[in-house]
């Protein structure tokens, strides 16, 4: 089943797919896409987000691939729902996308073997994982001000639960900017595989419920602009749709937003 | 005499009180309680972020490696990290002991909680957003190098003690003028000043707000002081802060 977090007509509710590509709302409603403001799928807690962990992807950024998970973390502020805006800061001149399988924590664990990692998995969603990269420095990179800004974490638009995704491990992953594809690979190239991130992750701490692992992404960055439409689309788990604009039109809607960035 | 919010183990919600930070009590009507006596959980429940080289006596012990690989230039904006919440834990409990190390390192800061949204805030009107102040032990697994994020070394559970409460605002004349102490088994291994910051509160805050939203519940670490005092099993570490109290965990 696909499950939203979704705001009709000033209420968050939790909604379904129907079989013919609407919403069924909590409260038995049925609902088109456009008529709601999709938050984010789940409510992040801890959510995690891999460096360079496709090898064609570390080659691109001219990284030797990493023998360890390259993992930093992000805060609730940076997530938006699908059909979400993202802004460009007006002195930017390198922001790219990234498409990334995320992986919802279902429950709490600690030392999860590998071949039981996906007991502890609820589902998959889809992130576009934003880097503004003039911000770059070499002090805990990526640091926060490339990868932890204001709307700049779109993620959704379903939780795909986990028993409806045979083989999470060879997905197909595709970014289009304005109707082009710019961005194509798949989880197959993976360098740390999601069995390995949750073993390697709660070997030395809990992951609990709604935590939230962002896996990486393959080569075929491309800078985007205002005005842009990115779509990040992954083979069985969803389109996500964003659009970018820019910083004054984020300054100026900023107080509209902020009820449904957590 | 203070205003404070602190909250009971067990409880639900947080509690308003009087307290005294000189003796550390809790002021419940007639009754004096000591936060020894109390059971008491880490006051806070938002996103706690920390802010790294952050004291100047810290920049200039890293002195010209700041400028050689891997760093190649000494940092710009705020360096910031995240304390997970699998890290968060309160006043008097233990903080365990990986197996993987024989020491752990002491992070003594103050922790400015947030009151108020804060997007883009001027340095002026940046204390408006905050709610009021707390301890923090920021706990790492001792490492040398800030290049990559140190998930490993600072996101292990419990390595995040917060307390004993929050101090209201007002009740501090200036953030920027506090004297924090750490004590290990009683004696005294280091002292540091919050003048001594490179960022003040006040320009922290106002600094990260302008890419970042700081929400109302966040926490936000102002920095760790130069030589960190190391600790082994069985140390009880206290930190002391000016006007706040203090907090007090030991590693098992």
């Amino acid at each position: 089943m696909k499950h939203a977090r979704v705001v009709f007509q000033d209420v968050v509710h939790h909604a379904i797919e129907t079989d013919d590509g609407h919403l069924k709302l909590d409260n038995g409603q049925i609902v088109s896409e456009e008529e709601v403001v999709w938050l984010p799928p789940v409510q992040p807690r801890t959510v995690f987000a891999l460096g360079l962990n496709y090898a064609d992807h570390a080659k691109e950024l001219a990284f030797q691939a990493p023998t360890e998970p390259l993992v930093f973390l992000k805060g609730p502020n940076t997530f938006i729902g699908h059909r979400g805006q993202t802004y460009r800061p007006d002195e930017a001149t390198n922001m790219h996308y990234e498409c990334e399988l995320a992986v919802v924590i279902g429950r709490s664990g600690t030392n999860i073997k590998r071949e039981d990692a996906y007991d502890y998995v609820a589902g998959y969603t889809v992130a576009n994982d934003y880097a503004i990269r003039d911000y770059l420095e070499n002090y805990y990179r990526p640091n926060l001000k490339v990868k932890n800004r204001d709307t700049c974490t779109p993620i959704g638009p379903w939780l795909v639960d986990v028993q409806d995704i045979e083989d999470p491990m060879n997905l197909t992953l595709r970014t289009y900017v304005n109707g082009k594809v710019t961005q194509e690979g798949t989880t197959k190239d993976m360098i740390f595989n999601i069995p390995q991130l949750i073993e390697y992750l709660s070997s030395f701490m809990t992951l609990n419920k709604n935590d939230i692992i962002l896996t990486g992404t393959p080569e075929g960055l491309a800078d985007t602009k205002e005005g842009d439409e990115v779509i990040t689309e992954i083979e069985g788990v969803g389109r996500l749709v964003n659009t970018i604009i820019s910083e004054k039109h984020f300054l100026r809607t900023k107080s509209d937003n902020a009820i449904f960035s957590q | 005499m203070s205003k404070a919010i602190i909250k009971f183990s067990e409880t639900l919600h947080t509690k308003e009180v009087e307290v005294d930070p000189q003796s550390n009590t809790i002021i419940l009507g007639d009754r004096n309680l000591t936060v020894e006596q109390s059971s008491l959980e880490a006051p806070i429940s938002g996103t706690v972020y920390g802010a790294l080289l952050n004291y100047s006596g810290e920049l200039k012990a890293l002195g010209s490696s700041l400028t050689k690989e891997p760093y190649k230039q000494p940092p710009k904006a705020p360096v910031l990290y995240i304390k997970p919440v699998n890290t968060i834990t309160g006043f008097k409990s233990s903080i365990p002991l990986p197996e993987d190390t024989s020491h752990l390192q002491v992070g003594a800061s103050l922790g400015i909680v947030i009151g108020k949204d804060a997007t883009r805030v001027t340095e002026e009107k940046a204390l408006n957003h905050v709610l009021g102040y707390t301890i923090v032990n920021d706990v790492s697994i001792p490492h040398e190098s800030f290049y990559r994020p140190a998930i490993k070394q600072k996101a292990r559970d419990n390595f995040c003690p917060v307390g004993p409460w929050i101090i209201e605002r007002d009740a501090i004349v200036d953030p920027n003028n506090l004297t924090i102490t750490v004590f290990v088994n009683d004696e005294l291994k280091q002292k540091n000043t919050t003048a001594n910051l490179i960022r003040p509160v006040s320009r922290l805050i106002s600094e990260i707000s302008e890419f970042m939203t700081l929400y109302e519940g966040d926490v936000l670490l102002i920095g760790v002081p130069e030589n960190p005092p190391f600790v082994k099993k069985g140390d009880r570490v206290r930190i002391e802060i000016d006007g706040i109290g203090y907090l007090e965990n030991t590693v098992e």
